[in-house]
């Protein structure tokens, strides 16, 4: 069926001139919309508050129906759960007598090593939660990899913040709202982690791939070999991640670099804590003042 | 008698009703983003977009030139896509539409698919260049992004017809 012509508005000298400023406004709206683009591209924090104000309106739509989805999402976990419970029993159990030597290995571990960083006389930072709440929603139509954090500047949310969930590390803060903030995961291709094996110590970067997978890059060494199961946790390098949050494992023997699995699968995960940056950069003008502060304060 | 009476004044009504809805529904599938779960691949087709090929296939009459420029700014700030960017590929899209309409003498459903599936496709690849790093590993997820969109699109103008658009203006 052919569909009603719109093309001419008929003879009115006004609907005429009012259809073709309509496509003026179209045109110039294009040339505008791509100079925001590419602002937006060259500067990605140039729009946050606004977006910032929209993902406060929308937030609480998005952790409404969370809660529908927690009725949901159990159901149909305990009926798979029922099933294959006597194997899972029996795989537990096997696995519970594995690991009791570890956790006597590592108690006794721990404390030796409490008590020696105490004959160093070593100070930890010891990063300090500043919220936890839901990732809510994500930017799922995308081929960037963000979510949406149910916490903001009201819950003293900053831009930087590291966020872990009880797995491992999520992401950090990109920008934030009132009640919300965006959070870029470490699965996002432009995200960067710097991460060291837990085995020997090797440093390493972690590095986003978009499709749900990272990559391990050797940081140091070359032709560094990768083995398939090897644990990468954070390193604090770099100061915004604090040391020892559980990252990826290795999924594929490969040298220099390979595919990695992260533990704090961002579907998987409802819960994510915010915590301090490890290493805030010190201000510039208080920089002298505050070093001899700091030395006082810890006698 | 009575019973074509009624018919007509539904099909008026929704012929007027669509002007609000058709702009309400757009948005509407830009929202569909919101919803609670957290992806790891790009599955979420641009549903905003398809609604507004949708609409525009079926009625010339919604929008001017210039709506998709707002629609696109709502779809900007929820979206997490760089901000312009459904500003930029939506209008641009549209007018492509509105040129490709005024040559074609008739369309059919194999015409409307085939003009939404260019649309997807230009947008999602498009907005891909200019989110994501080239070497980013997400080109087969967006592929399939891209197939499950043109597959939902045939769903889409069903859901315009049966939302405002059957039967002839009065």
């Amino acid at each position: 069926m052919a569909p009603p012509s719109n093309r001419r508005p008929g003879f009115s000298r006004r609907a005429q001139y009012r259809r073709f400023i309509g496509y003026v406004i179209a045109a110039t709206g294009v040339a505008v919309a791509a100079v925001l683009m590419l602002i937006s591209t060259l500067s990605p924090g140039a729009f946050s508050p606004l977006r910032g104000a929209a993902r406060d309106l929308t937030t609480p739509l998005s952790s409404g129906m969370d809660t529908v989805r927690g009725w949901f999402g159990s159901m149909t976990g305990s009926i798979g759960e029922h099933f294959g419970a006597v194997s899972e029993n029996r795989r537990l159990k096997q696995q519970l007598a594995d690991s009791r030597r570890l956790v006597l290995q590592a108690r006794t571990l721990g404390r030796e090593n409490r008590r020696l960083r105490a004959l160093l006389r070593l100070r930890d930072r010891n990063p300090d939660t500043v919220a936890v709440a839901r990732l809510v929603s994500s930017s799922a139509g995308s081929t960037r990899r963000y979510a949406v954090l149910n916490a903001g500047s009201r819950q003293g949310v900053r831009q930087g913040q590291p966020v872990r969930g009880p797995n491992g590390l999520i992401g950090r803060v990109l920008e934030t709202g009132f009640n919300n903030a965006r959070i870029l995961l470490i699965i996002d291709p432009e995200s960067v982690v710097p991460v060291r094996r837990t085995r020997d110590g090797m440093p390493a970067i972690i590095v986003g791939r978009g499709d749900g997978l990272v990559e391990v890059r050797a940081a140091s060494v070359a032709n560094a070999p990768f083995l398939s199961g090897d644990v990468f946790v954070t390193s604090g390098t770099g100061g915004i991640y604090p040391p020892n949050i559980p990252v990826a494992r290795v999924v594929r023997n490969a040298s220099d670099s390979s595919v990695a699995r992260v533990f704090a699968s961002p579907d998987t995960a409802d819960f994510a804590m915010v915590q301090q940056v490890f290493m805030p950069e010190a201000p510039p003008a208080a920089a002298g003042e505050a070093i001899p502060q700091a030395g006082d304060g810890d006698e | 008698m009575s019973g074509s009476l009624s018919a007509d004044i539904d099909r008026a009504d929704r012929w007027r009703r669509a002007y609000w809805l058709a702009p309400v529904t757009v948005m509407l599938g830009s929202m569909l983003t919101l919803l609670p779960f957290v992806a790891t691949i790009p599955i979420l087709p641009p549903f905003g977009l398809m609604m507004l090929i949708g609409w525009r296939l079926l009625r010339a009459d919604l929008f001017q030139p210039w709506s998709p420029l707002l629609l696109g700014l709502f779809d900007d700030l929820i979206s997490g896509q760089p901000f312009g960017s459904a500003m930029f590929f939506w209008t641009a899209c549209y007018l492509t539409v509105d040129m490709i309409d005024s040559r074609l003498v008739w369309r059919d459903l194999w015409h409307n698919w085939a003009i939404g599936a260019g649309a997807i496709g230009i947008t999602l690849v498009g907005e891909r260049i200019v989110s994501t790093p080239l070497v980013a590993n997400v080109d087969i997820a967006l592929l399939l992004q891209i197939v499950a969109s043109i597959a939902l699109l045939p769903l889409v103008f069903r859901l315009c017809a049966h939302l405002g658009g059957r039967g002839q203006k009065t």
